[in-house]
């Protein structure tokens, strides 16, 4: 029996540095290749040593696929392909090809120059490491090898993110990386057709959690927004640079269109504003309302919103300000932060979820001092609002998922290990299929079931179709179909037996029974044989029979003949061939119990 | 499996392919050369082409009849031109029942350009499948043409002279007319939107599966933003239909040939229709002669469709402009569809070239119209009413339509006609530029025929063929022949080493593949149940007595369920499955396993052609030949059975 084999590396119920292994039919392949936000260690990277103690991994790999452009999905693949080494192919999407290596840029930036890290990735190594990347379209059959094909679906988390279907033969799995089943401003929600994987493999950021219609997510945000600026506050929205960033940007645009307001938007510069430009290029990957109006205004060239400088956040007044990154880790948002976290008519509003560890996890577990690197301390006295605004599905809609590709497995990943118990229990109830959720470096092995293709003439199968003739087949009747299964090699091919019999050179061993009774009966032969007639006639309607003057009754393809004068006894011979041994069989039955039978 | 081609011009395709039970139409193309017999559409009352005369040969011909005539058609320079409604002329639908075809697919924007005529008020249910950029270009092609026909207010349907007596009698080309009176009247908006609310994009290489018997690939042709060639498979079968393709690097992604190899149907279609001219060659001199023109203080004018090798012509008559030092002359793009087009190809990039896509990852546009248009340098306008301000001569107008019978170009004409200094630069192929010209004539503008057809030349398609390997190909009647005009170019016919298979409009042709293989599934639980006898090494069979599922034309065997297994003749006894015996006896076996079994009384005799065994005690013969054996015995079925049981353990059983 097939099995499929998977062991989380990260991702395993965890949020972050997501990376998943798995072999399926005798291919491997790695989905995802994240950094965890939470450290700064050699844990926040996955442990490579799992699939190799020594040497590069190109032969231990058939292909890796990279979900979306998010650095806890692809931020440890320069450190896999240039310090680990793996040469084999890397597949992405296009929009996710064009902005992972300007993500992986900033981290390096980050990282290096700011905290001043060594023994890490270089530009060189990006670049290098891009260079392994094949891209891929939507619904496109990507044949990997002579065996492996994949297929992306729209996932709708962020610009270019995409679930993939895997496939080996007939064993597949789906693997959903982060998705969004509900259409925002800005991206569409995740579809996918009913492919029926062996194995699905879906996040679970969100799976106790059913949200409130999106609209009054929206309307809260604006409101909290508005308040806080009308008292004179300043606004923090941490964010990453694509992605949540340009949805609240369109929100904020059209609301500050529509109540007239004045007081400066900003978004932190380079990052967001190139960002931009990428979504107007990759117009075709945002949502449809954005794809039918682009040609008349492209909602993405803003007007109230302007490019943030580092001076502006000791300038006085309020303000709503955009900066990177989301989780309040590092970088100008952490900066901003710090300057305006003392002040309590100040705001920050967290848009997504955080890590465990990250300043933006802290705040949003009500810390009130925070220590910084060189023991001081920031009191934290703004307003910390969370707001759900992440793309990922919630419950509702992992299940839908579900329904929609029908999976035979689900395993769940991405997620915390006490709320993915909850879902998985729901799953299993509701679907009545096997649920997962491996914790890191756990392997679990499915097996999978598959029925065996084989080739059947086409003369063979009409046939069988030629007995119903053109009526409509009743689904509740058997349709039998009689045939010969040859196997050459590993071919299998349903043919016609007497076919398949000549084929193979075998010469079928034509056995044949002769049974003779002796009837006590008196009269003409040719009367006891009308009588055997009607006897066959009654007993066996289903099979036709024949009765010819000469004293010969065939039923079917048994012959009965019927010999002897007038007032002798009657010998009746039956014939058969071997074939036809239980139809035989039984009209011996029937004449002994019907007729006067001599028995020895 | 049958071929209907329903398109008269093998460049605006056309076909119905019944397969495995399934109707696909094969594009949709819209002939439009037929146009060329109206008079153009004018933008300006009074212009010269409403003062043109009456056809004065009417009467003189056809008596009274001919003065009803004479005011449907107007002559002009000796031709005959009807003054009316344009009409146009859709593929030959009436050998085949719309509403039974399932699918249709579409190749590339300019072979689509008749589907709302298949699809609105024909009882057309189907599904139709395209790439997405082929949706979006295409529709802005039927945009650009409703809008060209709805803008100039004529009304008059002419009908007259396609009467049979009236027509047969017509100067050329009027006389040799196809059909006009199936012609119809351009369709509107609303069948635009109602047609292409129907279509289901696809990607590259996404397999879509039709009714479970096949399934439908897209693959990049290299012609067209979102061109594709499509593969047709069954489980066994492969039928591969080459539309407009081409091998040249322009801004297209270029042709993934790999998909097409060793079909057993290769049908193909819309090969040059220049094949005397080589378009890199003639992209040159269309840059040169439009640059020569502007020095000499003229005004260039190129007709052209909204998008495909007009993006092309943008980019090198820039660089080709640059180069001479006359970067400042405007180039005016004036469509109804110009800011569609131009916006749709910056975001396109998966389906370019790797170097247009590379610059998108930058982030910047693929194109470098796009930054033409940023500079100034490229302007573009819906119409010539909003040009009128920032109208600069010197300049370069690309304006359609190519016919020369309906949009802004009649304008042009019209306003540089008259001065040699002007050029009008042909680079379309679609239309035979002298009779385009026909209405407009006489003329002094400079004329010059730059025929661009990047689609497959004969020597190119003949390369293709021989690389792809089909078992039969299928190409039409006139790619046999040389074209009329070079009868003496033997190399311009498509030649195979078996004589392709020919189409020409209205007929139906029988493809030579005969189906002999279907995919069955065997559910594990029935392939359990089987035994296979090992025949010799390597080779085993099986006797399979199952139960047939179908469902979305996929079959499953299934293990005979139980209560259809008791439903026998009589009653309780299941249906044993139909059993097979095979090998030869050796009787001396058979002899030694019957004294096993006690009976002992046996008395063996050669006779001919094998031997007779003799159980007196039993009542019994048996008849043992080469490959047969009879058992005569008296009615005691125990011993029968013993004596059957006996010779089946001496044979080999299935």
């Amino acid at each position: 029996m097939a099995e499929i084999t998977i062991t989380p590396l990260g991702a395993g119920q965890d949020v972050g540095r997501s990376c998943i292994l798995v072999t399926i039919g005798g291919k491997n392949i790695m989905l995802d290749c994240g950094m965890h936000m939470g450290f700064n260690d050699d844990r926040r990277f996955p442990d490579f040593t799992f699939i190799t103690r020594e040497g590069r991994l190109t032969e231990h790999l058939d292909c890796i696929i990279i979900s979306h452009f998010h650095l806890d999905h692809c931020g440890a693949l320069p450190y896999m392909s240039e310090m680990v080494g793996y040469d084999g192919p890397i597949y992405m999407t296009h929009p996710t090809k064009a902005i992972c290596p300007i993500l992986l840029e900033d981290f390096r930036k980050i990282t290096v120059d700011r905290k001043g890290e060594t023994n890490f990735f270089t530009s060189e190594m990006i670049k290098s490491c891009m260079k392994k990347v094949k891209a891929v379209n939507l619904h496109e059959v990507i044949q990997v090898d002579d065996e492996l094909e994949i297929k992306a679906y729209y996932a709708g988390h962020v610009l270019g993110a995409a679930m993939f279907h895997v496939r080996v033969g007939q064993q597949s799995l789906v693997y959903t990386g982060d998705y969004n089943m509900t259409p925002d401003r800005h991206l569409g929600a995740a579809w996918i057709d009913k492919c029926r994987p062996d194995l699905l493999i879906t996040e679970s950021t969100y799976a106790t959690t059913i949200r409130e219609s999106k609209r009054c997510r929206e309307r809260d945000f604006l409101k909290k927004v508005h308040d806080c600026v009308e008292k004179g506050g300043k606004v923090l929205i941490p964010v990453f640079a694509l992605g949540r960033a340009q949805e609240l940007c369109i929100l904020l645009e059209s609301y500050w269109e529509r109540m007239n307001l004045n007081i400066p938007i900003y978004f932190s510069l380079g990052l967001t504003e190139k960002a931009n430009h990428y979504y107007k290029l990759f117009i075709s990957w945002t949502s449809q309302k954005i794809k039918n109006t682009f040609v008349q205004r492209n909602m993405f060239e803003f007007k109230h919103i302007k490019p943030f400088d580092r001076a502006y956040i000791e300038n006085p007044g309020p303000m709503v300000v955009f900066a990177t990154p989301g989780m309040l880790h590092a970088g100008l948002s952490l900066q901003v932060f710090k300057k305006w976290a003392p002040h309590e008519q100040n705001m920050v509003i967290m848009p997504g979820y955080c890590v465990a560890g990250t300043v933006g996890h802290k705040i949003l577990n009500g810390v009130k001092r925070l220590e910084m690197e060189n023991k001081q301390h920031i009191d934290v006295k703004l307003s910390v609002q969370y707001m759900s605004f992440s793309a990922h599905a919630d419950a509702k809609g992992i299940m839908q998922l579900i329904s929609w590709c029908e999976p035979k497995n689900v395993m769940l990943v991405h997620g915390e290990a006490a709320k993915m118990d909850f879902l998985k229990n729901k799953i299993q109830t509701e679907f009545g299929i096997d649920c997962y959720k491996p914790a890191n470096g756990e392997t679990v092995t499915i097996e999978t079931q598959h029925n065996i293709p084989v080739d059947i003439s086409l003369s063979l199968l009409k046939r069988e179709a030629s007995f119903t003739g053109l009526k409509t087949p009743d689904p509740k009747k058997q349709r039998v179909l009689h045939g010969a299964l040859v196997m050459r090699g590993n071919k299998l091919q349903l043919i016609d037996p007497d076919q398949a019999l000549r084929d193979l050179g075998i010469k079928e061993h034509n056995l044949r029974f002769t049974s003779t009774l002796y009837v006590d009966e008196d009269g003409a032969s040719e009367k006891l044989a009308e009588k055997i007639y009607m006897l066959a006639k009654e007993k066996i309607p289903d099979q036709p029979s024949q009765y010819s003057s000469d004293g010969s009754v065939s039923v079917s393809d048994v012959m009965i003949t019927v010999s002897g004068e007038d007032d002798d006894t009657k010998s009746v011979l039956v014939t058969w061939s071997h074939q036809d041994e239980d139809l035989g069989s039984e009209l011996m039955d029937i004449m002994k119990n019907e007729l006067p039978v001599i028995v020895d | 499996m049958k071929l209907v081609c329903l398109s008269n011009n093998p460049s605006k395709p056309c076909f119905v392919l019944y397969f495995k039970g399934v109707t696909l139409m094969l594009d949709c193309g819209l002939d439009l050369t037929q146009i060329l017999s109206f008079l153009p559409l004018p933008l300006v009352c009074g212009s010269r082409l409403s003062q043109l005369s009456d056809w004065l040969l009417a009467t003189e011909k056809f008596g009274k009849q001919g003065e009803e005539l004479s005011k449907e058609l107007k002559e002009c320079s000796g031709r005959v031109f009807v003054n009316g409604v344009l009409e146009f002329s859709p593929p030959e639908t009436r050998i085949v029942d719309l509403s039974q075809v399932d699918v249709i697919l579409l190749s590339n924007s300019s072979c689509m350009l008749a589907l709302p005529y298949i699809t609105e008020y024909t009882g057309f249910k189907g599904s139709i499948y395209c790439t997405d950029p082929t949706l979006q270009i295409g529709k802005q092609y039927m945009k650009e043409m409703v809008t060209y026909v709805d803008r100039v207010p004529r009304t008059k349907a002419c009908s007259l002279w396609k009467n049979d007596n009236i027509i047969k009698s017509l100067p050329l080309p009027l006389r040799d007319a196809i059909n006009p009176k199936v012609w119809k009247k351009c369709y509107t908006l609303q069948d635009i939107e109602s047609c292409l609310s129907r279509v289901q994009v696809v990607g590259f290489n996404e397999k879509k599966n039709i009714f479970g018997a096949l399934t439908a690939t897209s693959c990049s042709s290299g012609y067209s933003l979102g061109s594709c060639n499509w593969v047709i498979h069954s489980d066994y079968e492969k039928i591969c239909y080459v539309s407009g393709s081409s091998t040249l690097t322009t801004h297209p992604k270029p042709i993934d040939q790999a998909p097409l190899r060793h079909s057993d149907v290769l049908i193909m279609s819309s090969l040059t229709q220049t094949p005397l001219t080589n378009p890199d060659s003639m992209i040159g001199e269309f840059c040169v002669n439009a640059a020569a023109t502007i020095k000499n203080g003229g005004n260039v004018l190129v007709p052209c469709y909204p998008s495909g090798v007009t993006y092309d012509l943008f980019e090198c008559l820039s660089g080709h402009l640059d180069s001479c030092g006359l970067s400042t002359v405007p180039m005016y793009f004036i469509s109804p569809v110009s800011d569609s087009t131009l916006a749709y190809s910056n975001i396109f990039g998966e389906w370019l070239s790797s170097s247009k896509q590379s610059k998108v990852y930058l982030p910047e546009p693929p194109f470098p119209h796009a930054e033409l248009v940023s500079l100034g340098r490229l302007r573009h306008y819906k119409n010539i009413h909003d040009m009128q301000n920032d109208f600069k001569c010197p300049c370069i107008v690309f304006t359609g339509h190519p016919s020369l019978r309906m949009g802004d170009v009649i304008h042009f004409i019209e306003l540089w006609g008259k001065s040699a200094t002007n050029t009008i630069i042909f680079t379309e192929p679609d239309f035979p530029y002298l009779e385009a010209l026909g209405p407009f004539q006489p003329l002094q503008m400079r004329v010059c025929y730059r025929p661009i057809d990047t689609s497959l030349s004969f020597s190119q398609a003949n390369k293709l063929v021989k690389d792809l390997r089909p078992q039969h190909l299928v190409v039409a009647e006139s790619y046999t022949v040389p074209p009329v005009n070079v009868s003496q170019r033997p190399d311009l016919v498509i030649s195979s080493e078996s004589s392709p298979i020919t189409y020409k409009q209205g007929e139906v042709i029988t493809l030579p593949v005969k189906r002999k293989f279907e995919c069955i599934e065997l559910d594990p639980s029935l392939a359990a149940l089987l035994v296979p006898v090992e025949i010799r090494p390597g080779s085993a069979i099986s006797m399979v007595n199952a139960s047939l599922v179908v469902k979305d034309n996929k079959y499953v065997l299934e293990p005979l369920s139980g209560p259809e297994m008791k439903k026998t003749r009589t009653g309780n006894k299941p249906v044993k499955p139909k059993s097979y015996i095979f090998g030869s006896l050796n009787t001396k076996v058979f002899v030694d396993t019957l004294s096993k079994q006690g009976i002992t009384d046996i008395k063996l005799e050669d006779s001919d052609d094998g031997s007779i065994i003799h159980l007196p005690n039993d009542d019994t013969l048996i008849q043992v030949e080469q490959g047969s054996t009879h058992i005569m015995c008296g009615g005691d079925e125990t011993v029968r059975i013993k004596i059957r049981d006996t010779l089946l353990q001496c044979l080999q059983k299935l």
